[in-house]
Parts: structure tokens; sequence; C-alpha cells
């Protein structure tokens, strides 16, 4: 590795996706050095195409750095890499002879005050990371949507200092996973792209574009079709791919159902052109993977992607349609995107489904469909045509959406145990 | 059956809202008034917003693993203002990471002021007998 050439996600995907191959990717943090070092050496040592996830932990995720380091100090587990607890020196021993142009590393944090973070991992010597103003804001947290916007316009700004040493910083959206589950696929197209757009207009110059797979495989085709559709318009002279991350709701308990899930999720990555995947795990639904279980996901996937074919992308869908009134109907608020994001959840034109951040109207619903697609059961204010809505409007009991939260859990495990 | 007012809320690291829009459409069900106070809440702002709120119970949720750790903090802060002394407080979920005790810890909980601690092993089962006898205490 070329001293100060960084990571090079961005190119490192796009060259692999040229060569007609996947990136599969873990979900992985562990709060010990030698625990995290171990897990990015054996995912780098695996015979998959992948790239490398450092997770931070839930206390730095939220600032509660106190808290990180009496765990340490104390022996206690933590759910991630405490990077801005850890010692500088111990961060790049973490990383030092792991990371690098072959198997760029992406920090994966959930902050929507993510400052600190930035700082620590491009002193760490990496420049990927992911998030976004609101995917990051409102389903975790009481920042408001503004201090959010205002804290990620200083991140893409920290975060693209690292061309000072050669490096090209990349920045992944995670709006097109908001909520995890129940929100319909438009509403996660058109917030994907307006995050990555965020980042564009504060520097950043490669950036990738998160879809997660929801209920439907033929509403999920559609919404990866329509994301590349409108990043193509949208993102001219930028370095941009599509990722695709497995299942983000209430996952199977079976390991037939895990792995058939994971497959699918594969399937639809490759059949729509996009270049990476982020895996779960056979232990989703009952503890923290280990690294075997992380290095059997990416070898489950790799394989499942080597039996699919790129499909013929259609024309214009619904899901499409959706996304791109709600992307044009933000845009023509504001010249500058966050702004226009703030206007736009002000007034409704944007409205995520069960999400109860007091920035959210929480005045829009959905549902899953007989058909197993998510509709929306009201819109609240979005620009979305009527004939999208459910007819009658329904509130959900406790029950019915207990039972609307392990639909693909129940329909996974069912279909493992049918295929015996 | 007599209405309670509750505050639902979770810890300070705790991110998931799944849990918190669960219980709150199932109190509402049980037909009472829910304050849901949404994800990652800081001890010193429960506080504060209990205070306001003086509710007739205080549901905390949590599901990320550090509950156990988190709620130990938690209760004091509440048990030692005078206004919320008295306040029944129950918290459950998924508590622990797996490799704790739980009983040992469930038991520390409750010397520390929680009313009930529950996992999500237990079912609804002990938490609904609880908002039942609740109800059932209020109307006396």
């Amino acid at each position: 590795m070329t001293a100060g050439a960084g990571n090079a996600f961005g190119a490192y995907v796009a060259r692999v996706a040229r060569a007609g191959q996947l990136v599969v990717q873990p979900r992985m943090g562990f709060g010990r050095p030698e625990a995290m070092r171990a897990g990015l050496l054996a995912v780098r040592a695996a015979s998959v195409t992948s790239v490398g996830t450092l997770t931070v932990d839930s206390f730095t995720r939220v600032g509660l750095h106190d808290a990180a380091r009496r765990a340490l100090d104390e022996g206690r587990a933590l759910n991630g890499y405490p990077i801005v607890t850890h010692a500088p020196a111990t961060n790049r021993a973490v990383l030092d002879g792991a990371v690098g142009p072959e198997f760029p590393v992406q920090v994966r944090h959930g902050s929507s005050r993510p400052q600190a973070i930035i700082s620590a991992l491009t002193l760490a010597g990496l420049d990927t990371t992911e998030g976004g103003p609101v995917s990051y804001c409102l389903p975790y947290g009481r920042t408001g949507l503004r201090e959010s916007v205002r804290n990620w316009r200083e991140s893409c700004e920290l975060l693209t200092r690292v061309r000072q040493r050669g490096a090209e910083p990349h920045l992944e959206t995670f709006g097109g996973c908001m909520m995890g589950q129940l929100c319909p696929p438009s509403l996660l197209v058109a917030l994907s792209l307006l995050e990555a757009l965020f980042f564009c207009q504060h520097g950043l110059r490669s950036v990738s574009l998160s879809y997660a797979q929801q209920t439907d495989t033929g509403q999920d085709e559609q919404a990866v079709r329509a994301l590349r559709v409108l990043a193509g318009e949208l993102l001219a002279g930028v370095e941009w791919h599509v990722v695709v991350y497995t299942y983000m709701g209430v996952y199977p308990r079976s390991r037939g159902g895990a792995l058939l899930l994971l497959e699918e999720a594969v399937t639809l990555a490759v059949r729509t052109g996009a270049a990476r995947v982020i895996v779960k795990t056979v232990s989703e639904a009952h503890r923290l993977p280990t690294i075997a279980e992380n290095v059997e996901a990416l070898e489950v996937a790799s394989l499942a992607a080597r039996t699919v074919e790129r499909a013929a992308d259609d024309a214009d869908n619904e899901v499409l349609v959706e996304a791109r009134g709600l992307v044009e109907r933000v845009l023509d608020l504001r010249e500058d995107v966050g702004e226009a994001l703030i206007e736009a959840f002000t007034r409704g034109f944007l409205d995520v489904p069960y999400c109860l951040h007091p920035d959210n109207r929480r005045r829009s619903g959905s549902c899953i469909d007989i058909d197993g697609r998510l509709r929306w059961t009201s819109v609240g204010a979005m620009p979305i045509p009527k004939p999208a809505v459910m007819g009658r409007p329904h509130s959900l009991t406790a029950d019915g959406l207990l039972t609307s939260l392990t639909y693909v859990q129940r329909k996974f495990d069912g279909l493992a145990l049918a295929s015996g | 059956m007599h209405r309670l007012n509750v505050v639902l809320t979770t810890t300070a690291s705790d991110s998931h809202t799944w849990n918190l829009i669960y219980l709150e459409l199932l109190l509402q069900e049980w037909g009472h008034a829910v304050t849901n106070l949404g994800p990652c809440m800081p001890p010193e702002l429960l506080l504060r917003r209990c205070r306001e709120l003086t509710p007739d119970l205080v549901v905390v949720s949590s599901v990320n693993g550090l509950g156990f750790g988190e709620a130990r903090t938690l209760i004091p802060l509440l048990r030692d203002c005078p206004e919320l002394a008295e306040t029944p407080v129950v918290i459950g979920g998924k508590l622990g990471t797996g490799v704790e005790d739980e009983a040992a810890e469930a038991a520390e909980l409750r010397a520390a002021g929680f009313d009930l601690v529950v996992n999500d092993s237990d079912g609804l089962g002990p938490f609904r007998d609880f908002v039942e006898s609740m109800c059932l205490r209020v109307l006396r």
C-alpha cells in the first residue's frame, strides 16, 4: 500500500463490478482491539471478494465515551469497537497490515453527532464510513434534524480532509434502510438519493446508495432499479454504486431460513446491478454473530452470487414514479439539500411511518398487503398519488404490528421447513 | 378499568423503536394514555420529563443488551426525586447479552428500586398482571 493512498473504497468496488463480481461485506464490531483485528483479518483471509467492516459500539454512537471507557476498564462486553475511546495508536495497530486498497474497511456507527468518530477514523488512516443527516437522526434518537444536518455537514468536511494525504473519501447513505422494516420502498429510495446529494453538495465525489431488502422481491427489484435510474440522472460526475442490505427487520430463527433470506438479498443485488451486499448471519435472530458465522455468511453470499444473472432493466415502475415525485418535490424547496430536507420534514413532504422522532410528522402509515408488498395506508402531506394508498386507512393493533414485523421471519422459516 | 398515565421510555444507549411502538399500541389497547418518549433517552432528561408529566407508571423497555447496566444508574435518579420516589417503575426487554446471571441481575434491580423486572422469555403475562393489579389498586 502506498503511504497515504488510503482505502480507495469506491474504486475497489468499481473494479470488482467491472469484473462482473459482487462485493460482500459483513457487519462486525468487537470492543477489544485483539478481537477487532482478528475479525478483520479473518474476513480478509476468506476466499471471497469482500470489504471489511469496523462497527462502533452503541455508547460511542451516542457520545457516551465515559461509559465505553468504564466498560473497557471493567472488562464488560461492548457491542462494537469504541474507536473514539481507544488510543489512536491502538486503532492504527488494529488496522496495520489489515486494511489497504485490496481490502478497504468501512466504519459503521449510526451517529447523528459523528464528528468525533470521523476524526478518530481519519486519524486511524481510514476514509470510508456511512450514515446521513436523516437516516442517522430520525430513527435513533432525539438530536434535532437541524442539528443533525449541521453535524453531517461538518462530518463531510472532516472526511474530505483525507484528500490532503492523497486519499479519496467514500460515504454511504443509510437512507435506504430507514426503520429497518415496514417503510415503503419509494420513500427509502428517495431518502437514499437525497442523502447522497447532500454528501456530494458537501464535497464527496465517491458515494454509495443503500437499499435494504423488504418484504417482496419484485417490489425490491423495482426499488433498486429506481435507485440506479435516479442516481444516474442526479449524480453526474460522481463515482457511485448501490449497496443492498440483507433484511434489517426481525430475522428468521432457523438456520435454513436465515440462509435463504440472505441468498434472496444476493439474488436481488445481482439481478438489479447493485455492486455490494451487506450480509446477515445465521445467528442474527439470536445474538451478535461470531467471526466464523460472519465468514460463513460471506461465503454463502459469494456462492449464491455466481448462480444468478443480471436481469434486463424494466422501464418505468411504480416505485420509480413515487420516488421521483418525492425527490423532485424536496429538491424544488431549496437549493441547499440539507435545508430542503429540514423543510420537507417540517411540511410533511417526507414523513416516515412509525418514526417517533419529534421532527417527523407521524401522519403516514404503511402495512404489508396480502400479496406481500409494502403499501401506504396513509401518506399525510407527501406528494404520492392517491391510487398508491390502500382504500381504507386502518390503524394497526399491537398484535397486527407484531404480525407485520414477523412476516419475513415466518415466511422464510416456513420455506426452510418446507424444503426440509 | 382505570386509565393510567404511562410514560414509555428506554435507556440512553438504546436506539430501538419497534419495541416502543408495540408497547405504545398495547398500552393504548388496554385503555391507558401513553407518552412515548422515543429511543435513546438520557436519564437526566427522563427525570425532567417525569417530573413534568407525573405519570402513574413508568415503563422502561430496552433490547440492546445493555439494560442491566444502564438501569442501575437510571433508577436511583428517579427514586431520589421526592415526586417519583413511590411511582411504579418497570423494566423489560432483552436486558443482557446472554452472559449475565439474569436472576441475580433482576434481583439487584428490584432491590435498587424497580417494581418489576421482566425478560423477553417471560412473555407478556407478568407485565399484564402488574398493570392490571395497579389499576385495581388505583380503584381502591
